[in-house]
């Protein structure tokens, strides 16, 4: 037993040294604690553009109506039962004028690695200490993601 | 109690008297080696080896547990409701526990195991064997959820099951006990005359899984108890293990020990196969149930069929064949070269090992000793391969190791005792505590054992975890058998009374499975595809809820209109498309349970209001920092009112700021 425990030392005095202490504690993406927020351990630099693998999103300046017809329906399902069209908040935010304040980028990328996001992106970690919840991971692919992004687009005035 | 005790203490002194290198332990604190902590320690974060599957035996349930942690992972519900998880209780898989004789919420689950490829286990399906109402289950190993539940007919007591065949081609149910099949009404001391045996051969569609009854044959009277497939060489038969081939009716304990050798029932099912090709089938009029829960509309198909093809081995001849046993044979089962069958008599002080090949010359031999009502008997001594001799006492069931050897459990001895198939000379033995039953190997009964542990199953467990009054759970105990000698690392409590087990590598499983159910592809009759769907529909004295369930609210959470005399129906749609996120629905005094819904999945509660009332609902799930908020309200009024049907996120006096412009529209009122 003795020499489990001194190994074990060993192992983490190993592992702090090499991943700088941070490593151990990083949650597997979806497998945080259901609900409950944990405090976030590392915060990045704010960046307009947010965490994740939407860097350059070209949005041309007139809406694209068919692709914002799908992203309502999806809405429908996915989102609209805790996000208002208006300012109000449900669960999460209110929509309106998000793509306003927020880049295209990081909205997408909040939809798709919203794990991380809430974990590290200071924007996303503020909204969370206002609304408590954790915003769900809905399995969005990247073309939904956009879809969503355009119908936000739609309700917030774009013609 | 007081018995046991002296064998114990008077094993442990013979332990301390016997010369190093004895396996027996000097107590119990030293039975487990100095380094048998780090061989079980998974550290916390880190992954089992193995998925174990364990028969959970009268709860009715399969018991996963994670190897070598002894962690239980999951337990699922298979012949048992469980209020847990709803299983049996919402109306979707109410329909799984459909028999002949209607809803049967329970029965005594015996045996487990898990689908094969080429002899070695592929982490598709787990089956398992119902013993009481007999039937047949398969559990989906992407959702560790039951797909589907065949019953048998012209059985009773599904004991030899859910054996399978090394490609999965089919799943056995051999009667445990025999009974009347065409006349049930006669006298129970005509046993000898009317009471037939039956063994099912329940093909597998190999892509589906689905199960659909082959063909049955009609065996002699005695009681089947356990099964194995050839395997290699062997492929093509089946063996079954029989006792009470006195076929007595009354104090078996005494009338079917008489004999000192019963059988091991040896089956030519290729040769069956051809005999169906050939039309000799002859079609049965019967009754048993089929149920099917199909992920993709979430609810069960279920229903009775009427017909089995059934096969006489006494007409047709080169079918079966009886080979003596001694002496009330508990167990057969076939190494993983195909060539080598151990019985084991549970009254009998020897290993008798048979071989297949000089089973197949005394067959083309004849080397009979006549008949058993209508079976050629092999000659005893023409199927031996040999005898371990003095093993043990009670010898019951063997796995192998896939490297020449067994491992065979007794149960009188209460030992797990190694010995070589080749040379049949026994070369360990470890002691459990206490009353070993079956025992398991990673993939110990197929062509590719992967032979790291081994896990005893006992029957009684006594002083080993703290009292808990008169019921004791069952404990099970896991042996690091990498080395020469077999090294017990840990023990832990199981479920129910469990029989056989299976475990197989964890990775042939976990990366195949579910996280969610894409709500896309709900096809739930009555599925609310978000909040904009929701409503509640009347139909006469019926009143279909269509709701939804989000971290952390229901929609709709207002509901009025209900009458006393009405059945509602809750068709609560989980819109979370998050792995590990499933929302729980409850109701005040609903004679029912709750439900469990997981990501993407539409189930129904069925609620009868007994009284005029609020009712609250509330999800018992715990998902969010708003969990507990997460909850409604039900008016039900008088049978001859006139409250409007209405439903709702709630109107708060009118000043709620949720219900100014609900988002998708879910505020609604029906016309009346």
């Amino acid at each position: 037993m003795k020499k489990l425990i001194t190994s074990t030392f060993v192992a983490i005095a190993a592992i702090a040294i090499y991943a700088c202490g941070g490593g151990e504690h990083k949650p597997i993406p979806g497998t945080e604690p259901k609900g409950e927020p944990t405090a976030a351990s590392t915060v990045a630099a704010a960046n307009p553009k947010g965490i994740g693998k939407f860097q350059n999103v070209e949005v041309p300046a007139a809406l694209d109506h068919s692709m914002a017809d799908k992203g309502e329906a999806v809405s429908k399902t996915k989102c609209l039962s805790c996000h208002k069209l208006s300012d109000e908040k449900l669960v999460g935010p209110g929509w309106k004028d998000v793509t306003k304040r927020r880049t295209p980028e990081w909205i997408m990328n909040f939809i798709t690695n919203t794990e991380e996001m809430l974990e590290k992106d200071p924007e996303a970690i503020k909204s969370l200490e206002i609304c408590l919840v954790r915003m769900p991971n809905q399995n969005l692919t990247d073309e939904e993601a956009r879809q969503v992004y355009e119908y936000m687009r739609k309700v917030d005035g774009v013609k | 109690m007081k018995f046991r005790t002296t064998i114990a203490l008077a094993s442990v002194a013979l332990a301390t008297a016997l010369p190093f290198g004895s396996c027996k332990p000097k107590s119990n604190a030293s039975a487990v080696g100095g380094d048998a902590a780090q061989k079980a320690y998974v550290a916390p974060g880190k992954h089992d080896e193995f998925y174990n599957f364990v028969s959970g035996g009268f709860s009715g349930q399969m018991s996963v547990y994670g190897l070598p942690s002894g962690r239980l992972l999951r337990v699922i519900p298979v012949f048992s409701v469980d209020p847990e998880k709803g299983y049996g209780y919402s109306e979707e898989t109410k329909g799984m526990l459909t028999t002949s004789h209607g809803f049967t919420p329970w029965d005594d689950l015996h045996h487990t195991q898990i689908s094969q490829t080429n002899g070695e286990t592929d982490g598709r399906w787990v089956f398992a064997n119902g013993n009481n109402t007999p039937r047949v289950a398969r559990i989906d190993l992407k959702t560790f959820r039951t797909a589907e539940i065949i019953e048998l007919p012209n059985s009773a007591g599904n004991h030899s099951s859910p054996y399978l065949t090394e490609n999965t081609e089919y799943v056995v149910a051999g009667t445990r006990f025999s009974v009347p099949t065409d006349n049930p009404d006669v006298p129970i001391n005509t046993y000898k005359e009317n009471f037939k045996g039956t063994i099912s051969f329940i093909g597998i569609d190999k892509n589906s899984g689905n199960m659909d009854i082959a063909f049955q044959l009609q065996t002699p009277g005695v009681n089947f108890d356990l099964a194995s497939a050839g395997k290699g060489p062997s492929h093509g038969w089946f063996f079954f293990s029989c006792y009470n081939s006195e076929k007595a009716n009354t104090l078996l304990e005494v009338n079917a020990s008489q004999r000192d050798k019963d059988f091991v029932m040896a089956v030519n099912w290729k040769k069956a196969e051809e005999y169906i090709k050939a039309g000799k089938g002859v079609k049965k009029q019967v009754k048993y149930a089929h149920n099917i829960y199909d992920e993709k509309t979430h609810s069960t198909k279920s229903e009775i069929r009427t017909e089995v093809l059934s096969l006489d081995p006494t007409v047709l001849k080169d079918i079966c064949y009886m080979i003596p046993c001694p002496k009330s044979p508990h167990g057969i089962d076939v190494d993983p070269t195909g060539e080598y069958m151990v019985g084991s008599g549970k009254l009998a002080a020897l290993i008798p090992v048979f071989s297949y090949q000089k089973m197949i010359k005394a067959i083309e031999g004849k080397q009979y000793d006549g008949e058993y009502d209508g079976i050629p008997i092999i000659k005893y001594e023409a199927a031996l391969y040999g005898e371990v001799p003095k093993p043990g006492l009670g010898p019951l069931h063997t796995q192998f190791d896939g490297k020449g050897n067994a491992y065979t459990s007794f149960f009188v001895s209460s030992e797990v005792v190694k010995w070589n198939i080749k040379d049949l000379k026994v070369l360990d033995r470890v002691p459990t505590y206490y009353s070993i039953g079956h025992l398991m190997i990673p993939g110990g009964d197929s062509r590719k054992p992967n032979a790291k542990y081994l896990v005893a199953y006992n029957k009684i467990t006594k002083d080993r975890y703290l009292p808990t009054g008169p019921e004791l759970s069952q404990s099970a105990q896991i042996f690091d058998i990498s080395g020469e000698k077999m090294q017990l690392i840990l023990d832990f409590p199981t479920i129910g009374e469990p029989h056989y087990a299976q475990a197989i590598a964890a990775e042939k499983v976990s990366k195949n499975s579910t996280k969610i159910y894409k709500i896309e592809e709900n096809e739930h009759p009555r599925v609310a595809k978000g909040e904009g769907e929701t409503k509640v529909v009347r139909e006469g004295n019926k009143v279909h809820v269509y709701a939804t369930a989000i971290r952390s609210h229901f929609s709709p959470d207002n509901i009025e209109g209900i009458r006393l005399g009405d059945e509602v129906y809750f068709h609560v749609t989980n819109l979370e498309q998050d792995w590990d996120v499933p929302h729980g629905f409850a109701v005040k005094g609903a004679a029912n349970a709750e439900l469990l819904i997981m990501p993407g999945e539409t189930s129904t509660l069925k609620w009868v209001p007994d009284r005029v009332g609020i009712f609250p609902i509330y999800c018992t799930d715990f998902c969010s920092a708003l969990h507990q908020e997460m909850q409604g309200y039900v008016r039900v009024s008088p049978a001859n009112s006139n409250v409007p049907l209405a439903w709702s996120m709630g109107t708060n006096n009118g000043s709620n700021t949720a219900s100014k412009a609900p988002a998708g529209g879910s505020t609604g009122k029906a016309k009346k």
